[in-house]
């Protein structure tokens, strides 16, 4: 293995990567994982969002879908970076300025929650339509069966609306999931110590910038390639007892 | 006629007013003194933003065809390649690719001792190339996925019938083939393009100096945090709906979508 | 008052996950590596001559702090936004920044330097700089100065850290950069830096340069200001400021 590596002439990289001190591979992987905890937070964060935005956006009285058509044009339609900027600082402050005049004091937010917020609401415009389009797409006659039956509407949703749509929304979620593993990198930006952020100043310590930035992709591109084998089981899951949808969704 | 209708609904009307004096209070509270000291630079930046953006649109697309067309129908050695820069755009972080370009590139230069005094220097010097270079290698990956579900979904039967016309290969494709993948993907290009739009901001963390830049410029001379970043995203709302009306009205021209 | 209660421990539970207790002093850093002051070792955790000042300081007047580190670019409004308590990131305190936060007294100061190839024949004036590509790091007093003296003949280029900015030079993409002069040697004296040497200070302007370099706190903030002055205050005096200046300098980097 290592005459392999130092025939390649990848010794120092093998080397600069390995795990324990003086490599900088545990600081990615620890990077790894605070991006994908802030992915898999800011995925369900959307998704809760997303469900009641959907709901809202289908069902809702005319100012509230009025309300939810400006939230998801808006957030669609400014850069991520910029409304990360913007909900980072404003939100931030107006939680303490909220808990101050409510007298509790400064609340401490730590990044894991504040990037959680940001991408969350940024997640859940784009859930919002997902979901939408894909609660469309269920037959209205198995929805207003279960209403004449009397269902109150959370139970409606639980057992007849989410299970029916899955199989219409799960390829939008999966597009959703690879965004929001992606956006963590902007992260970086606002100083959270991500994998983007630890990869940079990994580079700039040891003037590896090649060798970090190639590593940290493979790590991406590692999540983004087992995420796609575990949405297509969980589209054949969604999708048992259907008949072929060939051609739908994207 | 009918959209000012549709705002003449009694809710409508309350959500306008409260909007308006949203931004009168805006206009009012908060701090825009700044504006005209930096007006000039943020028309400069957003004009190098609109720059960026259409260049790295069309050059992405032209890139995009010949991607989708080799994963459609072209040989193994042509459609592997093709799918895995697909994969490998899509699956990493576009601040990481700009990021690998211009610093990874850069550090690699000093043990390249000729290229300073090469022609291209003066460009590789600049920042710009590199945002281009990624913007457009990112647009084509996305593209090209798009692309290859296009090329694949035109009917199989016209392509046959030219070539029982005789029709030659590169005519059928650039007759038959080509326009009606385009016009297949017509529909997504605009979304495509806001998206794009979105992602030209990452630029600035390679010193391009553009829209985005500017406001970081403005906070950080004068400390003034929200302004700027409002103004900015007001912007950005303004150029996605210039181009969702583009492609609308694009789309219209196009017959039979 | 019931749905007030409501409210808050509901906004309490979702923003106390992982939160520290109150009261910590968070100092915050730039999340960006700044050898010899503050830069990130490969276990993760931060070291430089910044560093060991603030446990010292901390210390000293009996703080308990923790750093965190922030993004440069965004480190005052942090601050502001009250993610952070104090700013100890080799700050200057200059007139533009005491308009909206405060202060504590100086704990070091250093001059401001261009940096250059040792082949280029360049001088720190805006004469000899005219039509040269400069780089600087956003949000800094070398920004600001280098847009007040540089900016009309040369060409500014913004970068988020000064170490992007010396990767630059070192690949020759900008003829020179402005920075500290402490941080300056210390990269012409590495193996990156071999390319480069300081070219000399530039001429001073106090009130862009600044006084020197303090901890950024909220305008108000006067009790943390007092004891951050007396910590600095305790440790010029017994000679701990001093001993880690020893293990990272050659010459002292504080005058009065």
């Amino acid at each position: 293995m290592e005459l392999i590596l130092e025939t390649l002439g990848l010794a120092k990289s093998a080397e600069l990567l390995s795990l324990s001190p003086p490599g900088w591979g545990g600081n990615l992987l620890r990077g790894l994982v605070n991006s994908l905890q802030i992915a898999f937070g800011a995925f369900g964060f959307g998704l809760i969002i997303g469900l009641f935005g959907a709901s809202g956006k289908l069902y809702g009285g005319v100012v509230l879908r009025d309300l939810l058509a400006i939230y998801t044009t808006v957030i669609r339609a400014v850069p991520e970076l910029v409304l990360i900027l913007i909900l980072y600082y404003v939100g931030t402050d107006l939680i303490n300025q909220v808990s101050q005049a409510l007298g509790y004091g400064r609340v401490e937010i730590s990044g894991v929650v504040a990037g959680i917020w940001v991408l969350g609401i940024v997640q859940g415009a784009y859930a919002t339509e997902v979901l939408r389009g894909a609660i469309q797409a269920v037959p209205t006659g198995q929805i207003e069966a279960a209403r004449a039956y009397g269902m109150p509407p959370m139970l409606l949703m639980r057992r007849v609306t989410i299970p029916a749509m899955m199989s219409y929304a799960t390829p939008g979620l999966a597009n959703l999931w690879l965004i929001a593993t992606k956006d963590t990198a902007l992260l970086a930006i606002v100083g959270f110590s991500e994998l983007t952020l630890e990869t940079r100043q990994a580079a700039s310590s040891t003037r590896a910038y090649f060798t970090f930035f190639l590593a940290a992709g493979a790590l991406y591109l590692i999540v983004t390639l087992f995420s796609g084998v575990i949405f297509a089981r969980i589209e054949k899951w969604a999708r048992r007892g259907q008949p072929s949808l060939k051609g739908t969704g994207r | 006629m009918k959209t000012l209708r549709a705002l003449m609904q009694p809710h409508r009307i309350v959500l306008i007013v409260l909007f308006a004096a949203l931004v009168i209070w805006c206009a009012v509270s908060l701090r825009w003194d700044w504006i005209p000291d930096y007006a000039p630079l943020a028309i400069e930046g957003l004009w190098r933003t609109i720059w960026i953006l259409v260049v790295t649109c069309v050059l992405g697309f032209l890139l995009a065809v010949p991607l989708g067309l080799a994963q459609a129908i072209g040989p193994w050695y042509l459609s592997m390649p093709a799918r895995m820069f697909c994969t490998v755009i899509r699956g990493t972080p576009l601040l990481l690719q700009i990021w690998l370009l211009y610093y990874g590139l850069g550090s690699l230069f000093p043990q390249i001792p000729w290229i300073r005094s090469s022609e291209l220097w003066p460009y590789l010097r600049q920042a710009w190339p590199y945002a281009v270079l990624a913007l457009t290698l990112s647009y084509a990956g996305y593209e090209g996925e798009v692309m290859r579900g296009a090329f694949a979904s035109v009917n199989k039967g016209q392509l046959e019938a030219a070539n029982a016309f005789g029709m030659p290969r590169f005519t059928a494709f650039r007759r038959i083939w080509l326009p009606q993948a385009i016009r297949s993907v017509l529909p997504t290009l605009g979304g495509e393009t806001i998206l794009q739009l979105k992602a030209t901001p990452l630029v600035a963390t390679i010193t391009v100096v553009e829209i985005y830049s500017v406001s970081s410029r403005v906070r950080s001379d004068t400390f003034i945090v929200y302004e700027p970043l409002l103004l900015l995203a007001v912007f950005y709302m303004l150029i996605a709906g210039g181009i969702n009306l583009l492609f609308r009205r694009f789309e219209k021209q196009v017959p039979g979508v | 008052m019931k749905i007030k209660t409501v409210l808050a421990a509901g906004l309490t539970t979702v923003v106390m996950a992982g939160a520290a207790s109150a009261d910590q002093v968070k100092i915050g850093i730039a999340a960006e590596p700044y050898p010899p002051f503050a830069s990130l070792d490969a276990s993760g955790t931060w070291v430089g001559w910044e560093i060991e000042v603030i446990d010292a300081v901390c210390a000293a007047a009996k703080l308990d702090c923790v750093i965190t580190p922030v993004a440069w670019d965004g480190i005052i409004p942090s601050l502001t936004g009250q993610q952070i308590d104090a700013i100890m990131a080799s700050m200057s305190i200059t007139e533009e920044r005491l308009k909206t936060i405060d202060f504590s007294d100086a704990y070091y100061n250093t001059p401001a330097v261009i940096v250059a190839d040792k082949s280029m024949d360049i001088a720190p004036t805006p004469a000899s700089l005219a039509g040269k590509i400069i780089g600087v790091q956003a949000s800094t007093i070398h920004q600001a100065y280098a847009n007040a003296y540089f900016g009309d003949a040369a060409e500014i280029r913004v970068y988020q850290t000064q170490d992007e900015a010396n990767q630059d030079l070192f690949a020759g993409r900008i003829d020179a950069t402005q920075a500290d002069s402490i941080a300056m040697a210390d990269f012409v004296g590495s193996d990156a830096g071999a390319c480069c040497e300081i070219k000399g200070p530039v001429a001073n302007d106090v009130s862009i340069l600044g006084k020197g370099v303090g901890a950024g706190i909220r305008k108000g903030d006067d009790a943390l200001r007092e004891s951050l002055n007396a910590g600095i205050a305790a440790i010029l005096a017994d000679g701990t400021h001093a001993a880690i200046t020893a293990r990272y300098f050659t010459t002292s980097i504080y005058s009065e």
